[in-house]
C-alpha cells in the first residue's frame, strides 16, 4: 500500500514550526509589556497547539512531549484558570527557547531531549495544576473474554445530519465479527403522517447481536463518533467469568480495521538524520512568483513570434525581427531583475528577534528600555540579511549594556527612566542604512582613551578628536569583553562588527553626543547583483551608468542649451527643463569633452527626477559585476560602486540617485 | 615622544623584524614583512573622484578593488612620472589592501626591536605621525613606516572633509 | 476515488495529509484555515472534508457549524483532525456538527483507514 515517506515533510515542519515559535515569542513579548488582547493568547497557544501535532506526527517525541505540557500550561490561560503574569511569561519563553534547541537539534538528527529540556518540562508539570490527565492507553488496553455483544442501537433524528451513516457502522461491525440484526424498528419520533416525513431526519432503531471475541473496546470505537446522536447499550451475550490470563485469540489477532500501521513511523524517524542537510530555502510572496509567469508569459509569445518571423523570413521583416528582439531583449532583462527581487527579503525577520533580546537583557542589567523599530520593510539580499543579522545583535546589545544608562542615572540625569533604542533602516542610493541609535550617555571619550592608552593604541598625552576616539572602539584589540558583563563582550569586539559588515562590503561608523546618545550606522549595498550597465567615456575614465536609470541619450545642439544665472545649464527635454550635470566636472575628469555639442547627454531618472549627464561618448552595454569601493577604501559620494571592465581594468559605476539628488537639490535651490 | 607598547611586548621576546625596505626621495622606509602581499610594478589605476591627491586611484588586484595611494605625494613631496619601474607595495591590514608607490624596493632586513628608537621630531620634513620608529640597518636609517595609520580610511575620511563635496550644477529654478 | 478538502494551518500536516490522499487517488483540495476552506466548499462538492481544529481566521468548529448552513453540505461527512484527546473538544465539533475526528498524531495508514471508513 501507499508506504509514504514522512521525512518529505519535516523540513517543512521545521519551517512552520520556527515560524510559530518567533509568534509565540513576539505574542509573549507583546503580553508582557501589558497587552490583553486574547487574540495573542490564542496565537500563542495555536503555535504550541500546531507544534505538537506536528512532532508527534513526524515522529519527534521528545518535542511532542515537552509541547504537551507547556500546551497544557497554555491552555489554563487560554480557558481564563490561571492569570498572565511575568513569572509565566518567563518560562514560557524559556519554554520557546527550550523548543527552538530541541527542533534545532532534531532536524541535525541529533538527540532531542537534553537535561535542561527535561528540567524544564518537569518544572512546566509541576506548574500545571491538577496534573494532566492519566494517559488513555489505559482503556484499550481492557480485553473482553467474551463469545459476543448484545447492541441496542437508537439513531436521534439528527444522525444523518452529522455526515454518518448507519449502514457504515454495520459494515464496520461486520469486520469485527459476524453480525446478527434481531430487530429493526421505526422510533417513537417518527411522525405520524408519512408526508411529514423529513428525509434528512432519522427515525430507526435497531436489536443487533455481535458474535465473537470482539473487544468492548473495538465495539466502542465504532460508535464513538456518534456520542449524543443515538441511544447505545451494549452488554455481553453471556456472562463468561474471567479466569486468568484472558483471551489469547483477541490479542493475538487484532482486528483488520485497525490494521498493522507502526511501521512507517520508525523509519521516519530513522532516516530524520539523513535529511538534516538543510537546503537552504526562501520564502517568496505569491506576488513575485505571479510577476515571474507573467513575464515567462510575454517570454513564450516573444519566442513564437520570433519563430514565426524565422521560419518564413524576408527582408521585408527585418523591422519586425527588430522589434521582437528589442521585445526579447526587455523582457529578458525584466525576468533578471524578477529572479533578482526573489532574493530579496524584508529585513524584519531580523529586527523581530530583537524585542526578545531587549526583554531579557532589560531583566539582566536592570535596564529599561523601550525599542522602537522602524523601515522592516526594507529589503535586502538574502544573503546579506542572513549576515548582518550578529553584527546588528552586537550592537544592540552594547547600545543596551554600554550605551543606556541605569533608571536611577537616568532620572539623576533629567531624562526618563525608560531608555529609548531605535532601529531604523531605509534605502539611500544603491544602500541600506541600518541605524541603531540610543539616547543613553553617549560614548565615554576618557574611558576610551584610557583604555586604548592601556591597550598600546595610542600613546600617552595623544591628542584626539571626537571622530578619532569614536574610531578607536573599532580597533583590533580594544574589545572591552574583559571587564564588561558577559553580555556585550562575549569575546566579540567592534572590530569583528566591522569585519563582519566589511564583508558584504557595506561601512560601519559611529556618531556621538555626550549624554545624548549614539548612533551606529551601518550602510550595506542592496545586493550582491549583476546590473546592466551604459559604458560611457569621459576624458580618460569609464563609467557605468545602470541601464535601468537610462530615459533616453541625446545629442544636444549648442542653442539647447540655457545657461541660467550663477552658471548653471539646462536643456528643454520632453516638456521640462533639466539640469545637466557635467560628469568631467563633477567627478574631476582631465581630457574630456567640455563642449556639449561634442558630447552626449544621457538622461537619467531616480523617483521621477530626471538629470541630464553629459558624458564624451558611449561605448556600449555591459553587464558588471556589482563590487564594492568598500571593501579597501571607503565610500565615494556619486559612486556607487566599481566593476572589472573586459580588459581587467576598474570602471566605477554612478550613483544615480545620489547624482540626481544632487542635481535636483541645486535646481530647487 | 611616541612610545609603542606593542613594541614593548615584542622586545621581551625580541624576534627580529622583517622589515620590507625601499627608498622615497633619497630616504630608507621600512614595512613589516608580513603586511606585504605582494610588489608589483606601476600599471594604470582608475581614479576616483572625491579623494585627496595621494590616493592616485583603484586597481584590480584579481578581482578585488585596491585603492592605490603615492607616499611620496602623501609626505607632500612631487612625484615626475609613472612608469614601469614605478613600483608599487600592495599591503594588507586588517584583510584590507591598498598599495603605495615607492621609488624602488631595497631588501629585506632583520632589524632588532631593541634598537628601534622613538621618532625625534624632524620638523616639517616627513611626517613624522605615519612612522614607528627609525632603525639602523648597516649603518643607514630606516624609517619603520606604520602603515595602519596610513590608509586608515576614517582618517582620509576626516583629511577629505576638508575638500570641497561634489559640484554641484548651480540652477536657478 | 472521492473529492476530498483537506483543511490544516499548518503546511507540514497540510501535506501530509495530502500527499496520503493523492497516493491513494483521491483528488485533494488543500485550505489554509475555516475561511479558506468554505470558499473552496462552495466553488467544488467535496465528498469528504478534514479538519483541523485549532486555525487562525476562522477554526475548525466554527468551519463546520457554517459548512453545515450550507444546503450542499448538510450530509457530506467532516471529520476534525485534533489533538485534544479528552473529550471537550470532540463534543464541541460534534454539537457543531463534525461526523467524527481523528486524533492526531495519526500516521498515513490510520488516515487512510479512517476516510475509507467514511466513505465505505
Amino acid at each position: 500500500m501507499s508506504a509514504v515517506d514522512l521525512t518529505q515533510f519535516h523540513k517543512t515542519f521545521f519551517e512552520e514550526s520556527r515560524e510559530g515559535l518567533d509568534a509565540m515569542e513576539a505574542a509573549l513579548l507583546a503580553l508582557d509589556s501589558g497587552a490583553t488582547d486574547h487574540e495573542l493568547v490564542h496565537t500563542i497557544f495555536r503555535a504550541a497547539h500546531s507544534i505538537k501535532g506536528g512532532a508527534a506526527t513526524f515522529g519527534f517525541a521528545d518535542v511532542a512531549a515537552f509541547t504537551h505540557v507547556a500546551e497544557s500550561l497554555l491552555e489554563e490561560v487560554r480557558s481564563e484558570r490561571r492569570a498572565v503574569d511575568s513569572g509565566l511569561i518567563e518560562v514560557l519563553l524559556r519554554s520557546v527557547d527550550c523548543m527552538r534547541a530541541m527542533l534545532e537539534r532534531s532536524s541535525q538528527g541529533q538527540p532531542v531531549a537534553d537535561a535542561e529540556s527535561e528540567a524544564l518540562r518537569v518544572e512546566l508539570v509541576q506548574l500545571v495544576s491538577g496534573e494532566v490527565a492519566a494517559p488513555a492507553v489505559a482503556a484499550a488496553s481492557m480485553v473482553a473474554p467474551v463469545s459476543g455483544w448484545n447492541i441496542a442501537f437508537t439513531a436521534l433524528p439528527h444522525l444523518l445530519q452529522t455526515g454518518n451513516d448507519p449502514l457504515r457502522l454495520f459494515r464496520e461491525l461486520q469486520q469485527l465479527g459476524r453480525l446478527e440484526v434481531v430487530r429493526a424498528f421505526v422510533t417513537d419520533s417518527a411522525p405520524a403522517q408519512l408526508a411529514e416525513l423529513d428525509p434528512s431526519q432519522c427515525h430507526l432503531g435497531w436489536e443487533l447481536r455481535l458474535h465473537g471475541a470482539v473487544a468492548r473496546a473495538d465495539i466502542d470505537a465504532v460508535f464513538d463518533w456518534l456520542d449524543g446522536d443515538c441511544e447505545l447499550t451494549i452488554a455481553p451475550l453471556a456472562e463468561v467469568a474471567v479466569v486468568g490470563a484472558a483471551a489469547p485469540a483477541t490479542s493475538g489477532s487484532p482486528p483488520a480495521a485497525t490494521g498493522t500501521p507502526r511501521p512507517v513511523r520508525e523509519t521516519a524517524a530513522a532516516t530524520g538524520a539523513g535529511t538534516s542537510g538543510e537546503g537552504s530555502s526562501i520564502r517568496v510572496g505569491i506576488d513575485k512568483v505571479d510577476a515571474l509567469i507573467n513575464m515567462m508569459g510575454e517570454l513564450v509569445i516573444t519566442q513564437s513570434m520570433l519563430s514565426d518571423i524565422g521560419e518564413k523570413f524576408e527582408l521585408s521583416q527585418l523591422g519586425r525581427l527588430r522589434d521582437g528582439l528589442v521585445q526579447l531583449e526587455r523582457t529578458t532583462r525584466e525576468l533578471q531583475e524578477s529572479v533578482m527581487r526573489i532574493r530579496m527579503l524584508p529585513i524584519g525577520s531580523v529586527f523581530n528577534r530583537f524585542p526578545r533580546l531587549v526583554h531579557d537583557l532589560e531583566r539582566k542589567l536592570d535596564k529599561r528600555v523601550k525599542l522602537e523599530l522602524h523601515g522592516e520593510h526594507t529589503e535586502l539580499d538574502k544573503t546579506v540579511l542572513e549576515k548582518i543579522g550578529d553584527p546588528l545583535v552586537h550592537l544592540v546589545r552594547n547600545a543596551i549594556d554600554h550605551g543606556l544608562e541605569s533608571p536611577a542615572q537616568r532620572k539623576a540625569a533629567g531624562k526618563s527612566e525608560t531608555g529609548t533604542l531605535k532601529l531604523n533602516a531605509y534605502h539611500e542610493g544603491g544602500n541600506i542604512v541600518v541605524q541603531i541609535s540610543d539616547d543613553g550617555a553617549g560614548l565615554n571619550h576618557a574611558a576610551i582613551v584610557a583604555k586604548a592608552q592601556q591597550r598600546g593604541l595610542i600613546a600617552a598625552g595623544q591628542e584626539l578628536s571626537d571622530a578619532e576616539v569614536a574610531e578607536l572602539i573599532f580597533q583590533p584589540g580594544f574589545s572591552t569583553a574583559a571587564q564588561a558583563t558577559d553580555l556585550s563582550g562575549r569575546g566579540v569586539g567592534m572590530d569583528v562588527v566591522r569585519r563582519n559588515v566589511r564583508d558584504l562590503g557595506g561601512s560601519v561608523g559611529v556618531r556621538s553626543v555626550s549624554g545624548k546618545g549614539s548612533t551606529f550606522t551601518i550602510t550595506l549595498p542592496l545586493t550582491l547583483a549583476i546590473i546592466d550597465g551604459l559604458v560611457t567615456a569621459v576624458g580618460s575614465e569609464r563609467y557605468i551608468v545602470p541601464l535601468t536609470s537610462i530615459v533616453e541619450s541625446l545629442r544636444l545642439r549648442a542653442d539647447a542649451v540655457r545657461r541660467i544665472a550663477g552658471g548653471g545649464e539646462v536643456f528643454h527635454f520632453r516638456d521640462e527643463y533639466l539640469p545637466i550635470m557635467r560628469l568631467h566636472r563633477a567627478f574631476a575628469c582631465n581630457d574630456a569633452v567640455t563642449d556639449i555639442e561634442h558630447g552626449i547627454v544621457v538622461v537619467i531618472e531616480e523617483d521621477g527626477r530626471r538629470v541630464g549627464l553629459l558624458v564624451d561618448d558611449l561605448l556600449g552595454q555591459q553587464q558588471a559585476v556589482v563590487k564594492s569601493l568598500e571593501a579597501h577604501y571607503r565610500r565615494v559620494q556619486g559612486i556607487s560602486g566599481a566593476t572589472i571592465l573586459s580588459d581587467g581594468s576598474v570602471a566605477l559605476i554612478v550613483d544615480v540617485g545620489g547624482v540626481v539628488r544632487l542635481g535636483q537639490r541645486s535646481k530647487a535651490a | 615622544m611616541y612610545e609603542d607598547p606593542m613594541y614593548e611586548d615584542k622586545r621581551a621576546t625580541a624576534p627580529p623584524l622583517q622589515q620590507l625596505t625601499f627608498s622615497l626621495a633619497d630616504e630608507e622606509y621600512g614595512v613589516d614583512i608580513l603586511a606585504v602581499r605582494e610588489i608589483r610594478s606601476w600599471s594604470r589605476v582608475t581614479r576616483i573622484p572625491q579623494t585627496p591627491d595621494y590616493v592616485l586611484g583603484v586597481l584590480n588586484l584579481r578581482g578585488a578593488i585596491v585603492p592605490i595611494m603615492d607616499l611620496r605625494l602623501r609626505f607632500g613631496l612631487q612625484r615626475e612620472s609613472y612608469g614601469d619601474d614605478t613600483v608599487v607595495i600592495i599591503v594588507a591590514i586588517a584583510e584590507r589592501l591598498f598599495g603605495i608607490v615607492v621609488d624602488a624596493v631595497s631588501d629585506v632586513v632583520d632589524i632588532d626591536p631593541a634598537a628601534i628608537k622613538p621618532v625625534p621630531d624632524m620638523g616639517a620634513v616627513v611626517d613624522t605621525r605615519y612612522l614607528k620608529g627609525l632603525a639602523t640597518y648597516a649603518e643607514r636609517m630606516v624609517m619603520l613606516l606604520d602603515v595602519e595609520k596610513l590608509m586608515r580610511p576614517e582618517d582620509v575620511e576626516t583629511l577629505d572633509a576638508a575638500l570641497p563635496a561634489i559640484q554641484e550644477v548651480e540652477v536657478a529654478a | 476515488m472521492a473529492k476530498i478538502l483537506a483543511v490544516d494551518d499548518s503546511a507540514s500536516m497540510r501535506g501530509m495529509v495530502a500527499f496520503t490522499l493523492r497516493g491513494a487517488g483521491h483528488e485533494v483540495t488543500e485550505a489554509e484555515n475555516g475561511q479558506l476552506a468554505l470558499d473552496a466548499a462552495r466553488g467544488g462538492s467535496f465528498e469528504l472534508v478534514l479538519a483541523d481544529v485549532n486555525m487562525p481566521v476562522m477554526d475548525g468548529i466554527a468551519m463546520v457549524r457554517e459548512l453545515r448552513a450550507m444546503d450542499a453540505y448538510k450530509g457530506v461527512p467532516i471529520l476534525m483532525l485534533t489533538t485534544e484527546s479528552h473529550t471537550e473538544k470532540k463534543m464541541e465539533g460534534k454539537a457543531a456538527g463534525a461526523t467524527g475526528w481523528l486524533v492526531k498524531p495519526f500516521d498515513p495508514e490510520q488516515l487512510l483507514a479512517t476516510v475509507k471508513r467514511v466513505l465505505g
